[in-house]
């Protein structure tokens, strides 16, 4: 089994931790409750699901602009994903993740979605755009 | 990247804390995209409801508001995306007196780095509609998908922390939209009807944002015999960029750079997906209740035009809205100062109806008003604002102008159900 995925160099430090894992796509101001820290969208396969503290391994960025600031609000409140994983990130969650130095990477070799499990324990190293299994 | 020796200066600090916070923020996202350089910009908009900006962000913009002339200064015209409070209804909406609170600081700092507190998403309609070619930084999925596609300007999504940097610097990150390359159609969809009203042509645009695999993807739509209003293409893009994420679509013969399909798709035409009218139609009963129980109509997202306020003013002429259901609408500061001189404003109100101005319903604290109103089902006719509400907990449905005010006075969902 492979224990290493490659994506583009991304933003942010190393941070280790569980990995919440689903196919779907992603928005903060769509997807979640930032208040509990669930998603709170019904169509959402992570609906009723804590984020917090979690490695949150999704398919797209997707909705609106709103996430380029909630990223940095959900840090500073502490109710916040480690990091974020995606096959395809836009530029708005790039540009939070930026602006709240949130790790982050994207554009792997494979469909990342499918090549972590669900809860595993994952090293995260933006810079190489590393993701490794622990 | 590569960087002038002017934007060095500004990296290192030599021109001030809010140029240098600009220039990182983007050497970041330009090296995360692999952007070679940077490219000019002419004008922006940003986003920054108080809900997004939390305490920290309001802090964050504090921050640099404090800072000494010049460095503080945008440096080219920068208008703002709609507010979350509108200071006149906010009491009567359940909204509180600390989200009014965040609401004045936040805009008291946009004045003071010299924003003009436009408060409206149809800035490409109301404001200074940008040209063929002109790269501008836009920061509303809606604003953005307009600026590219009807109007042929040059931006990507540019949230708040990055339309907050091009305004202070002059620049944006040159990748994405900014580039011949990506302006390319990828997928093309073909159509044989004509969308009947502007929640069709919503619902039309939501049917081939859902296809979107990413934000790269540059949909192209084949058969659209008659060329839309402003406004249809309003709902068409809003509806396409929120389900889909994308800031680009080419309407065959109709937008500026979709002259044929030779032009647009570079020699390599994808095969076309045809869409019947039964698929949009699904689409829409996809989000039809089980029940008739009603609590409140919105008109929004995006932000009413003065067409729009006058159609739904001669709707609702005369008419009652039932004391069970709230109707609100929004638009800019702009247009409610025209609808007030033109009369729309007290035709509206006189039935029952809410105009609020400088906000949009999605950008204020939706949740919260929803709770404090006991608002859960919700028609609109805007597709946009039904993809973004579920997550707030509401029971959001999609219909025409028409059948939204018609419910409103029935107090209740009228219609075909099934």
């Amino acid at each position: 089994m492979t224990k290493v995925f490659i994506g583009h160099p991304g933003i942010g430090d190393i941070v280790t931790g569980e990995a919440l894992v689903a196919s779907d796509n992603f928005s903060a101001r769509y997807d979640l409750d930032r208040i509990n820290g669930v998603f709170s969208r019904p169509q959402h396969k992570l609906c009723g699901q804590s984020y917090d503290g979690k490695i949150l391994v999704l398919n797209a960025a997707k909705g609106g602009v709103a996430t380029a600031w909630m990223l940095q609000e959900m840090v500073s409140r502490g109710i916040a994903p480690k990091a974020l994983i995606l096959n395809f990130a836009n530029p708005i969650m790039a540009q939070g993740a930026a602006f709240a130095n949130l790790p982050m990477i994207d554009r792997f070799e494979v469909d990342i979605t499918e090549s972590v499990p669900n809860g595993a324990e994952v090293h995260v190293d933006p810079a190489a755009g590393e993701i490794r299994l622990l | 990247m590569k960087l002038s020796d002017y934007e060095q200066e500004m990296l290192a600090g030599e021109h001030g804390y809010s140029k240098q916070y600009g220039m990182q923020q983007i050497q970041r996202v330009g090296t995360f995209f692999d952007a070679t350089d940077t490219v000019e910009i002419a004008q922006v908009h940003l986003m920054a409801d108080p809900e997004s900006l939390g305490e920290t962000g309001v802090e964050f913009l504090e921050c640099l508001a404090a800072r000494p002339q010049p460095e503080r200064s945008v440096v080219v015209p920068a208008v703002t995306d709609p507010r979350g409070v509108d200071l006149n209804a906010y009491k009567k909406l359940g909204q509180t007196d600390s989200m009014a609170d965040l609401e004045i600081r936040a805009t008291a700092a946009f004045r003071s780095l010299g924003f003009m507190m436009t408060d409206t998403c149809i800035n490409y309609q109301t404001i200074c509609p940008p040209v063929l070619g002109e790269h501008v930084a836009f920061g509303d999925t809606g604003s953005s998908i307009y600026a590219n596609s009807v109007q042929g300007a040059r931006t990507n999504f540019e949230g708040g922390p990055s339309a907050l940097a091009a305004a202070l610097t002059g620049r944006a990150p040159r990748y994405g939209f900014h580039l011949d390359q990506h302006r390319v159609g990828t997928c093309l969809f073909e159509i044989d009807f004509r969308p009947k009203d502007l929640s069709d042509w919503g619902a039309l645009g939501a049917y081939v944002g859902r296809e979107m695999a990413s934000y790269w993807e540059v949909p192209v739509i084949a058969g659209v015999e008659d060329v839309p209003t402003s406004d249809e293409m309003k709902q068409f893009g809003a509806a396409l960029a929120s389900f889909g994420s994308t800031p680009l679509f080419h309407m065959i013969g109709i937008t500026p750079e979709a002259p044929n399909l030779k032009t647009v798709f570079d020699s390599n035409q994808p095969k076309a997906v045809k869409i019947a009218k039964q698929d949009v139609d699904a689409l829409v009963k996809s989000y039809m209740p089980s029940d008739d129980k009603l609590d409140v109509v919105v008109f929004a997202g995006p932000q009413l035009s003065l067409m729009e306020m006058q159609t739904l003013a001669e709707h609702l002429r005369g008419r009652s809205i039932h004391s069970d259901v709230a109707l609100i609408a929004t638009t800019s500061p702009e247009i409610k100062y025209a609808c007030d001189r033109m009369g729309l404003t007290e035709a509206i109100e006189t039935a029952g109806g809410m105009v609020l101005s400088g906000v949009c319903f999605y950008q204020m604290y939706a949740r919260e008003i929803g709770e404090a109103n006991g608002w859960k089902r919700l028609m609109s006719n805007s597709a946009k604002l039904v993809n973004i509400l579920g997550g707030y907990g509401y029971e959001p449905m999609l219909a025409s102008m028409e059948t939204c005010v018609e419910c409103a006075v029935q107090g209740r969902i009228t219609g075909d159900l099934s």
